[in-house]
Parts: structure tokens; sequence; C-alpha cells
């Protein structure tokens, strides 16, 4: 609670006292209502002011107004009780309304406060704590155990762990060692190391995902701006339906004044739109917090909203079903030991930079060499490398590679790329090499199922080697053998045949295009990637593709919430608007029925910012 | 120029979509959002002109909400 807060809550509180001995108090005619304007000043003073002052300003239909109108009409009707009552009502609503959602706020901001405080940075051999904005790229500097890594920066000493729970929603520390990259915004854990700057503060991760969830909320959902659209109709409309309630049934049915003002009031009283404006705002808010305590940013409200639609998840296979690094699966020679056939494809593929040269040269376990000066290796282009090792001349490379050479040879129906062997122009075995699936890229596909989401996978890859993988994860549709332009095509044929929206899962690696064409564009495994960030609408810090079901599950429940607070806010008032006309709902009731409501919205809304089941 | 500002004591949503309109429309303001969940306000407004138009959107935003402080 506020300063303010407690100067409301002790005015209530002595209003509240002054107006039981008010009532208690055996007075009569203007003795009585002199008694009761004491508690009615006391708890609504400010009201009122604020309400003569908005009126010079030209600020109808505000809150204040509306209230101080309807109490004072109950005054006026001789209702003092009721009058005083409803004040004292709507200030303990308000109060609670006021805590209820600073501390909802604080508490929702406090799961994105990633923000390093200070920095501790070695200069002329002593340690400095400055502003990490005030550190330069290629200064060293110290982190402590338990304090934050203010700046991206490789370590130069110390062997450590850290946890990198509030940038990748993953719980299980990351180690580091001299030459690893440290990403800003993480918790050093338990030794001291040193580390030179690799980026500018504004450049480094932390700071890039900031900038991004605080600009958030600056994209709003299309129901944020239709509430805010409505509170601007909803309020006028019910002040004028008051005002026609309590004038025209006494003017045409020659009723009695009276009763028809005081029916108008209850009117006055559930005209405010605070429940669906406080509500709303703060469920998508507490969603992209919730969000973002899994490692899954936001770029803004409208993206959530896109996302619960989604009907069709669609996948760049390699980065985000599978891990983009190869390794060998399967090595079948011919007339020789598979170590052997390792070795030798090994030796002749160590100068090769080419991913699959480097998983042969990995799992045969020789060094990686780089400068291949002197050695007898030739690189056959689009085919593969003819090398002399120990006087034997040896050919590895694709079927094409050996079908030059006129040696027979089978790609099989296998997953991956086959690296065909042949020693002195005889044929001596095939070494396969896939692309890893990750560990929960097959859950991921049965949980967006259940989600009622297709998923859709898009490879370059042969068609034999997609159609493989996509067997083993379930996957709903694949389309292989695409060229990076054809991925956009392929996309916008699914935002065609699509009856929601499309989510594109891509890990920002040349597909920045399809990212922004589709619905809601995912960028996976983002610690580091400019590219990414900028281009796609929700970034999943970490690179495990459950993030997306869980995005989505998140997505949908906030939605869910959206719409319970707005159905609920909406007939609660309605059903006091009605009772009301016809006598049944008095001003007590209504106004318990108005700030009750935010208050119960604003804890449903609180809701969405609990990810623990997602 | 585009300038992010800190509010303190904005207390209710209402207010904040209030300010938020009488501050687009004022002359050479380009955009505004008044943010009521992170309690911050974005002014992108004509350079020469910006800190007059502060001055304008200070002067709206009292009228709107008089507790809610501008901290410039």
């Amino acid at each position: 609670m506020t300063r303010r807060h407690k100067l409301t809550l002790a005015r209530i509180i002595a209003g509240f006292a002054i107006f039981i001995a008010a009532e208690l108090a055996p007075l009569e005619g203007y003795w009585k209502l002199l008694a009761f304007l004491v508690p009615y000043f006391t708890v609504g003073g400010d009201v009122l002011w604020r309400s003569v002052e908005n009126i010079c300003h030209g600020e109808v239909f505000d809150e204040n107004f509306l209230m101080s109108v309807a109490t004072i009409g109950a005054m006026c009707t001789g209702e003092y009780a009721e009058g005083v009552a409803v004040m004292l009502f709507y200030q303990v609503g308000e109060l609670f309304q006021s805590v209820a959602v600073g501390k909802s706020r604080r508490s929702i901001a406090a799961l994105m406060d990633i923000r390093p405080e200070f920095a501790n940075v070695l200069r002329g051999g002593e340690t400095v704590q400055t502003d990490p904005e005030d550190v330069a790229v290629g200064e060293t500097i110290v982190i402590r155990p338990g304090e934050r890594v203010p700046l991206d920066a490789t370590v130069l000493e110390g062997t450590g762990s850290v946890n990198t729970a509030a940038m990748t929603g993953e719980s299980v520390p990351r180690d580091v060692c001299p030459g690893d990259a440290l990403v800003s915004g993480t918790i050093n854990l338990n030794s001291v190391l040193t580390a030179r700057v690799d980026s500018v503060y504004s450049q480094s991760t932390v700071a890039r995902i900031l900038d991004m969830v605080e600009n958030s909320s600056e994209r709003k959902a299309r129901t944020e701006n239709f509430i805010t659209r409505f509170a601007r109709y909803y309020t006028p409309a019910v002040v004028f339906a008051a005002l026609a309630l309590g004038v025209l049934p006494p003017l045409i049915a020659h009723e009695p004044f009276m009763k028809w003002i005081h029916r108008a009031l209850v009117f006055l009283v559930v005209s405010c739109p605070c429940a669906l404006v406080i509500s709303v705002p703060l469920s998508f808010f507490g969603g992209i917090g919730g969000a973002s305590k899994k490692g899954i940013l936001v770029k803004g409200s409208n993206y959530l909203e896109a996302l619960s639609k989604a009907d069709t998840a669609v996948f760049d296979k390699t980065g985000t079903l599978t891990r983009g690094t190869f390794s060998v699966t399967k090595v079948a020679p011919v007339k020789m030991g598979d170590r052997e056939l390792l070795t030798l494809a090994a030796k002749a593929e160590r100068f090769s930079t080419h991913p699959i040269a480097r998983a042969i040269v990995e799992a045969a376990g020789l060094p990686a060499e780089r400068d291949g000066d002197g050695a007898d290796v030739e690189e056959l282009a689009g085919m593969g490398v003819r090398a002399k090792i120990d006087g034997h001349t040896v050919l590895a490379g694709n079927r094409r590679l050996m079908a030059a050479l006129g040696i027979a040879a089978e790609d099989g129906d296998g997953a991956g790329t086959v690296v065909h062997v042949a020693v002195d122009g005889e044929y001596a075995g095939a070494i396969s090499i896939a692309d890893q699936v990750k560990e929960d890229a097959k859950d991921t596909v049965e949980r967006l199922r259940a989600l009622g989401v297709r998923s859709v996978m898009l490879t370059g890859d042969r068609k034999a080697s997609a159609e493989a993988v996509a067997n083993e994860l379930g996957v709903d549709e694949v389309l292989s053998e695409l060229m990076p332009g054809d991925k956009v095509a392929a996309m916008e044929r699914l935002l065609e045949s699509s009856g929601g929206t499309v989510a594109f899962v891509g890990d920002g690696i040349n597909d920045a295009p399809v990212l922004t064409r589709a619905d809601v564009g995912l960028a996976m495994g983002a610690l580091g990637s400019d590219a990414a960030i900028e281009a796609a609408d929700m970034v999943l810090m970490d690179d495990r593709p459950i993030r997306v079901a869980e995005a989505i599950a998140i997505s949908k429940r906030t939605m869910a919430i959206v719409r319970q607070n707005i159905a609920f806010a909406l007939a609660v008032k309605l059903l006091i608007l009605i009772l009301g006309a016809f006598g049944y709902a008095g001003m007590w009731l209504a106004v318990f029925a108005d700030v009750g409501v935010a208050v119960l919205a604003i804890l449903n809304a609180l809701r969405c910012m609990d990810v623990s089941k997602i | 120029m585009k300038k992010i500002y800190k509010l303190r004591d904005l207390d209710c949503a209402n207010c904040a979509a209030k300010m938020e309109r009488h501050i687009k429309k004022l002359e050479g303001v380009n955009d505004a959002s008044v943010n009521f969940l992170t309690q911050k306000m974005t002014v992108d407004a004509e350079d020469s002109r910006f800190e007059e138009i502060m001055d304008e959107v200070v002067r709206v935003c009292r009228r709107v909400e008089p507790d809610c402080v501008i901290c410039r």
C-alpha cells in the first residue's frame, strides 16, 4: 500500500465511524442531513472536488462526476444513509481495486526484471562499479557469484555455471569455461568469472529484450482496442439512458418523480467501464509476462491474440525440429571394418568446411585441420573430394561422383545424406549422415495436435529423407525439396487454405521473409541473433520446439480469461441495469456489483501470469 | 523524436486511455501511448518544438488525472 492508499483507508474508517454515529443519533430534518453530510464529505470529498475540477476542464462523464451525481441525487431524494453508504462502498472498492492493480502490475513487472544494475569493470588494476551503459567493448568485467551478467561477454578466466532461467526459461544451469560466450541477463551462480565485453549495453541481449517487452503494449490486440472504444460509448449511453429513465416515465405515465429518479441513479452507478478497461489489458499483460517466464517473448498482445487462433504451425525443419548439426548415423563398409572406412573418409574430408565433412571428421575422432596446403586433396565441386592417402586414391562423395567413375552405388531410403567411399576405383562402402531430431520434437507435434493445431514441416531436403523425419515425428504435412524462395510461396498457400491463423517457426537463419509473411512468426533460439529478433513477432529464447506448443497454450488461455472477464462484467452490468430499471436493485447492490466485478476481474486476470501448469 | 517518460501515481486505466487520446490530438504530436501497466508514456513529436509540446502534454495529463506526475 502506498501512502495515498493509507490516507484513503484512514478517511474511509473515520467516515464509517461518523456514519454509524449519525445513523444512531436521534436526529430529525435538517439536523439529520447535516449529521450525514459530515461523513459524506469525509469519505467522498475528493471525489466531489475532482468532479468539479473535471467539469471545469470539460471532462464530463468521468467516474467521479457520475458517483457525485448519483450520491447527491440520493441525498436529494431523502435517502441520506444510502447516499453516504454508496460513496463509502465506492471508495472501499476503488481502494481495493487500486491496491490489487498496483500489486499485480508490480508482480508482472518483476517477472520481466532482468535489467542488470551495475558492472564491475577492471580499470587500471582495480575493479570499479559502474553503470553497464558506461562500459565499452573490449573492457574486462568481473562477475561475482550471484551477480547478473551485465553485458554480452566472452569468458577469460574462471569456470562455473550460469543460470539462464530469466532469459530462456530453462532451469538447468549452463556450464561455462574460458572462451565461452556469456549472455547478459543471466546470473552467475558459483564462481568468479572474468570476461571481455563483446557489445555495448544498448546492443546487448538484455537491452534488446527489455526494449521489446516494454514496447509490447504498443501493439494492442483487437479485443483490447475494442474495449477502449466500447468504454468511450458505454458511459455516455448509460448516462443518457439514466436521464431518460428518470424523466420519461414520470412525464408520460405520470409516475412519481422521486421513484424514477432513484432508479435512474442506479444506472449512473454502474456506468463506469472500469472492470473492462482494467482487466482486459491486465490479462494480456499477465499472459505476456507469464510467457516471458517460459522464455517466450511476445512483441504485442495482438500476436498473442493471433496465435490463439492458430490452426497450423509451420516448422522450418533444420534448426527447429532438428538440431541443425549433422552426425554420422550409419556406417556400411564393404570388405573392411566400420572404423577403417570412417577413418579413411575422414582423412579425405578433413580439410573441408562442409558440415557433412565435419560430421565425418568428428565421428572419426580426428582433429579438425584448417590448412590444406601441401596435402594431396582435390575438391570436386558438387560431388565430393579426391585424396591421396597412404598411396591409395580415396574418393568420397555423393552418388553422382560414383556414377562419374562408373561405380554402382545406392542411396537407400533412409533419412539424411549418404557419402559413398571408393578406394582405388573400387567401392568401399557408405556413410549416412543425418541431422538429429530434437528430443522434444515428437512431444511438440503431439501437444500441438491436442491443442487442435496441425503441424507442417518445410525443408530443402530431398523427399525421402524429409519423409523419414516426418514419419518419426508424426507431423501432418511435409513440403520437401524447397528452395529458399519456395518457402514463401508455400507459406502463401498455407495461409490461403487455413481457416484460422498460421504460425511459422524458424531459427532466424535465412527464413526472415517467411517469418514476416506468416500471421505469427516465431524465431527460435534467438539468444544473440539480431535478425531473428527483428523479423519475428515472438521470440523463443531457447531452442526447444515444445515452447511453440507452450506459447499457443498460453495464448489460448489468455484469450479465454479475457473473454470470461468481458462476458462476466457485461453480464453483471446488464443484469443490474435491468433489475435497477424495474426497481429490484438499489444503489447499494449496484455499487457493490460495479466494484466487486472489477476486483474479481482483476483477480481473474492475474491467473494469466501463472504458467506453472502450461 | 521519440521519448519515453515514467509516470507516477497513474491509478486508473480509463484515465490512461483518456490521456493517450488527448495527447494524440495535440498539434505536433505524431504518436503517443500511455501505458498503464508499465506506467510509462511514449511521446513521438516534432523535434523543433519538443519541449513546448511536452509542456502541453503535462497540462493535458493534469487535466485528466491531477494526481499523476510525469517524471521529466
